[in-house]
């Protein structure tokens, strides 16, 4: 067959926030000798050009729905949704990064360029429609976060964090590469949709095949959402990481994997889903008990976050849970929220830590309030919006996420979800608490000035969660409208 | 824009306003948070002004849509109790700001602002008709809240502010779940939507279905109440959040419980409530008995009020189970009662821990010698909480006994047991404050009251007895309303005045 029919002009523009991402991140990799890396923050700069631009290229690319590469990729509301939400995240990382590579010494374009890449796999995980793209999605993304998880070589911490994310993050792919390759020698394809054919089909493969398959599938993606059972690396991983870092691989790579999540085991496998609900139902509890419970007793705070991301891993994974469109469009806004809340907690908590990081501490937050109250201000709303009061996007979002258990006749998943954040408030309050109600610590005392960069950084999640819960209705009629996935 | 929508927004914008004015001018902050507060006070004048008293039912209604999918609205209106609850609401928080006034020294533009978000909240409770907006303003009104406490609280304010939060967010998530579920039954968030649909039968829950949601909205609003034995975070909280936020918490929040369990829990609710009411009632009466002897034994002025409240409230929660309509009418009316005179002893108390820094019984004696006015406030407060004849409390009191009798004789007797109480531990704390001789910190500390002072004390004093007189000023309105929540919640009412037919009422929405 010619290329041309394989290649035409409308797949590449289906194609095109992945190529752009690409050619920025290799362009940096090439300026890094040539451009003088002390005197410039160019690298962020270009970095934010390309995030902007594949923004514009996403847009382009759902002005042209439809499947692309021979039905590998698909451009629908799911993945444009989902391009969207991680190239913002991308966007949240870099703003903070100037302040803490500069306080780090460690300004390279490799930490640029592996951003960029990161974010280009988490696209393709997005819009993929098959099970070698997801896959070759989900490498290209995990490989670069590995890699900047150990960004900081000299730091001991980091070191750790990065093998125990590679080490780990090998098996967890390696779970799902199996169960890849079960489906394709029990289906014989790897397109979700003919999977699901040919699993409902007349020569089906057995189901309990098919259920192994699945359940490989599941360990895999669990790990990647750090959901219970798989979510042992995360406190280890979020607190060594630098914390940009940090706050990226909480937000894009997880939103990115509860994307592939939701597609295979809504269209491919969604005959199944008798079968795998239960299964999703107890690692939901489990999540949302074991993090909001671990959190409890933490004293340091990217610790602290990092178990609560957990908990948030779990509620979504309730509306996951829920196996109906409402459920899926109500993971998609809660990612949303999630994802701005974090980020903007992570910018806030890398502003405070200071060089080396050493400010991390829960009792480092004493006093922020009176010593700096725009970072104290911001930092309580997107405490509040994960505590899930109301007016912010972690309301509304756990809001729409129960209401659709509900809807499924999920009674006790629901009940025991919200007694969950309720618990949860207790650590998040530890946090206000610290900022509002004690005498300034010596990290508070420290903290240099906000810089306008990392303002925007603040700002910008601050009010996108503060539009989420007020005025939900754009994203969620979005949300709403891509919910029902191609089948 | 309707009148609702102002009153609502007022608070808000006062919010937004005093976080922009500097730190540096304290006194600014003081002066806008009275301007703004007398402003709305002044405005939701117009409220029982322009109500029409003789209609039933909701009025102001403003109703727009907020969120097109799920539907949620902004739906707004008042009925004759939550009407006075605004009304309520708009007159503490200017007192508030004057109580508030000197005592309050480090970040006085947070504090003003927190007050004014709490009143926002708090306006917001009373007037949403649609449940989730509701739930929204519910929630919104512990963060202010919770940061009053917790910032200019006492020695012991951080674990009072945590356990309040916790305590009330536990209940409020399950209140949640029942809403969500109520959504997915009826397919609307709008309260009276769903009162019509019930009593038109075109939606019907089976008891098991009844019981289970009335719990998950009842459990929240006792927390809040707080009926025994859900009340232990209340004199935490009360003892150590500064007087301000005693007054609000006192007098205001406490009151989003009843005034829930009234609103949304029988009408929505009526054979699971009725079901429960015996055991309610008996908890409601453990409460008054309980709250009266605790009283009794405190060396702390204002643990000794906190615990007063426990009692009190305790006669509301009886009067509301008692389905009947005076009972219901008293619980209305003690609503209000002690929203004025726990308020103003909450004031008082306030006023004498700015002068003496205690509020430890045994270090005051004597103080009418030195401070005669305040003195006299105190008593007039102290007589009104007891249950005085033309004071305001005997009022309610008597209804709620009344409507206690007529459901169940034994409980009037045991209820009744707490007003001779009341009279007990208030009368006696009167004795050990004001009368003997005065100690030489006693006599040098405290000077009577400034003319600011007077003007935040005057007002709950004039409406102790207009309202212990005049009880016609303020009674229809409330009849009106209690006796539609008796009609929907279907029960056979003795004594029943004038009411509404059923297809007025459904007219009326």
């Amino acid at each position: 067959m010619p290329v041309s029919s394989f290649i035409n002009t409308g797949d590449l523009v289906r194609f095109l926030p992945e190529i752009i991402l690409s050619v920025f991140g290799t362009l940096l990799m090439v300026l890094d000798p040539i451009v003088n890396r002390r005197s410039s923050s160019v690298f962020g700069n270009l970095t934010l050009v390309a995030l902007i631009a594949a923004l514009f290229g996403t847009a382009a690319a759902y002005s042209q729905p439809g499947t692309a590469f021979g039905g590998m990729l698909i451009v629908d509301g799911f993945a444009t949704f989902f391009r969207v939400l991680v190239i913002v995240v991308g966007i949240l990382t870099t703003l903070p990064s100037y302040g803490f590579l500069k306080r780090q010494d460690a300004e390279t374009s490799e930490y640029h360029a592996l951003l960029l890449y990161s974010i280009a796999g988490q696209c393709l995980m997005a819009s993929a429609n098959d099970l070698i793209m997801i896959f070759i999605g989900l490498e290209i993304s995990s490989i670069a976060s590995y890699v900047l998880a150990g960004y900081l070589r000299d730091d001991k911490r980091a070191n750790e964090a990065a093998l125990k994310y590679f080490l780990l993050g090998s098996f967890a792919t390696a779970f799902f590469l199996y169960g890849v390759a079960l489906i394709y020698g029990g289906t014989g394809t790897v397109n979700l949709s003919m999977v699901r054919s040919a699993i409902t089909g007349p020569n089906a493969p057995s189901p309990v095949f098919v259920g192994v398959a699945a359940a490989l599938m599941f360990v895999g993606l669990g790990f990647k959402v750090s959901a219970s059972p798989f979510q042992m690396w995360a406190p280890d991983v979020y607190q060594g990481a630098p914390t940009p870092v940090t706050a990226f691989l909480s937000a894009g790579p997880k939103a990115a994997a509860f994307a592939i999540f939701l597609r295979i085991f809504m269209t491919a496998l969604e005959p199944l889903g008798v079968g795998w609900q239960p299964l999703v139902w107890i690692s939901a509890l489990a999540s949302m008990t074991i993090g909001n419970f671990a959190a409890l007793l933490q004293s340091n705070v990217k610790r602290l976050l990092a178990y609560s991301s957990v908990a948030h891993a779990g509620y979504v994974l309730v509306a996951f849970t829920a196996r109906s469109d409402t459920g899926t469009a109500a993971a998609m806004f809660y990612l949303a929220a999630y994802a701005l809340m974090n980020i903007g907690a992570f910018a806030v908590v890398s502003h405070l830590s200071g060089k080396g990081e050493g400010y991390q501490s829960l009792d480092d937050f004493a006093g922020l309030g009176q010593k700096q109250p725009l970072t104290a201000a911001m930092l309580s709303i997107f405490l509040l919006s994960f505590i899930g009061v109301p007016l912010t996007g972690g309301f509304f979002g756990k809001f729409y996420i129960f209401k659709a258990a509900l809807e499924s006749h999920l009674v006790w998943l629901t009940v025991l979800g919200l007694l969950n954040s309720a618990v949860a408030a207790y650590y998040y309050l530890r946090i206000l608490v610290m900022m509002y109600m004690h005498e300034p610590s010596e990290a508070a005392s420290k903290a240099e000035p906000l810089s306008p960069s990392l303002s925007a950084a603040l700002i910008l999640p601050a009010i996108g969660t503060l539009v989420l819960g007020i005025f939900p209705g754009w994203v969620l009629n979005f949300a709403d409208k891509s919910a029902g996935l191609v089948k | 824009m309707s009148l609702l929508t102002v009153v609502l927004f007022l608070p808000l914008i006062g919010f937004i306003v005093a976080l922009l004015v500097p730190r540096s001018s304290p006194q600014t902050s003081r002066v806008w948070a009275l301007a703004i507060s007398l402003v709305t006070f002044v405005v939701s004048l117009a409220l029982p002004l322009g109500f029409d008293y003789s209609a039933a039912g909701e009025q102001f209604k403003i109703d727009t849509i907020w969120i097109a999918s799920p539907e949620i609205h902004y739906y707004l209106a008042a009925d004759g109790v939550g009407l006075w609850l605004l009304v309520l609401a708009t007159f503490l928080t200017p007192i508030c700001v004057l109580i508030s006034w000197t005592s309050i020294q480090h970040r006085v533009k947070e504090f003003f602002a927190f007050l004014l978000l709490l009143e926002f909240g708090l306006v917001g409770v009373f007037v949403a008709q649609d449940l989730f907006l509701f739930y929204v303003f519910w929630e919104i009104s512990l963060v202010p809240m919770y940061f009053l406490v917790g910032i200019w609280g006492h020695e012991r304010r951080i674990y009072a502010a945590v356990k309040f939060f916790l305590f009330t967010m536990a209940g409020s998530v399950l209140m949640l779940a029942g809403i969500i579920y109520l959504y997915n039954r009826a397919g609307t968030f709008s309260y009276p939507a769903i009162l019509a649909m019930l009593s038109s039968g075109r939606l019907t829950l089976s008891p098991n279905e009844q019981l289970l949601l009335f719990l998950s909205f009842f459990i929240a609003f006792a927390i809040k109440v707080p009926l025994f034995p859900l009340h232990t975070w209340l004199p935490d909280a009360h003892v150590e959040a500064p007087s301000a936020g005693s007054v609000m918490l006192a007098s205001l929040m406490l009151k989003m419980g009843t005034y829930g369990i009234l609103h949304f829990c029988l009408p929505l609710f009526p054979g699971a409530s009725r079901q429960c009411a015996p055991w309610i009632a008996v908890l409601a009466i453990i409460g008054i008995i309980y709250g009266a002897l605790v009283s009794l034994v405190q060396p702390n002025m204002k643990k000794l009020v906190a615990y007063s409240s426990v009692s009190h409230l305790g006669f509301v929660v009886l009067g509301i189970f008692s389905f009947t309509q005076v009972g219901l009418d008293g619980a209305v009316y003690q609503m209000l009662n002690h929203g004025i005179s726990t308020g103003a002893l909450f004031a008082l108390v306030g006023l004498m821990y700015e002068r003496r820094h205690s509020l430890a019984i045994a270090d005051y004696g004597g103080v009418a010698n030195v401070a005669p006015w305040l003195s006299t406030a105190f008593l007039i407060t102290t007589l009104a909480s007891i249950g005085l004849p033309l004071l305001n409390n005997f009022v309610g009191e008597f209804l709620v006994l009344q409507g206690a009798a007529i459901a169940n004789y034994t409980w009037a007797v045991f209820a009744a047991i707490g007003v001779i109480l009341s009279a007990c531990y208030m009368l006696w704390l009167y004795q050990r404050v004001f009368y003997g001789e005065a100690s030489e910190q006693v006599g040098s500390h405290l000077p009577d009251m400034n003319l600011r002072e007077w003007a935040a004390v005057v007002p709950l004093i004039v409406m102790m007895v207009w309202m212990g007189v005049y009880s016609q000023s303020f009674l229809p309105p409330v009849t009106k309303a209690t006796a539609r929540v008796l009609d929907q919640a279907q029960v056979n009412v003795p004594f029943r005045v004038a009411l509404p037919s059923r297809a007025e009422v459904a007219g009326a929405r």
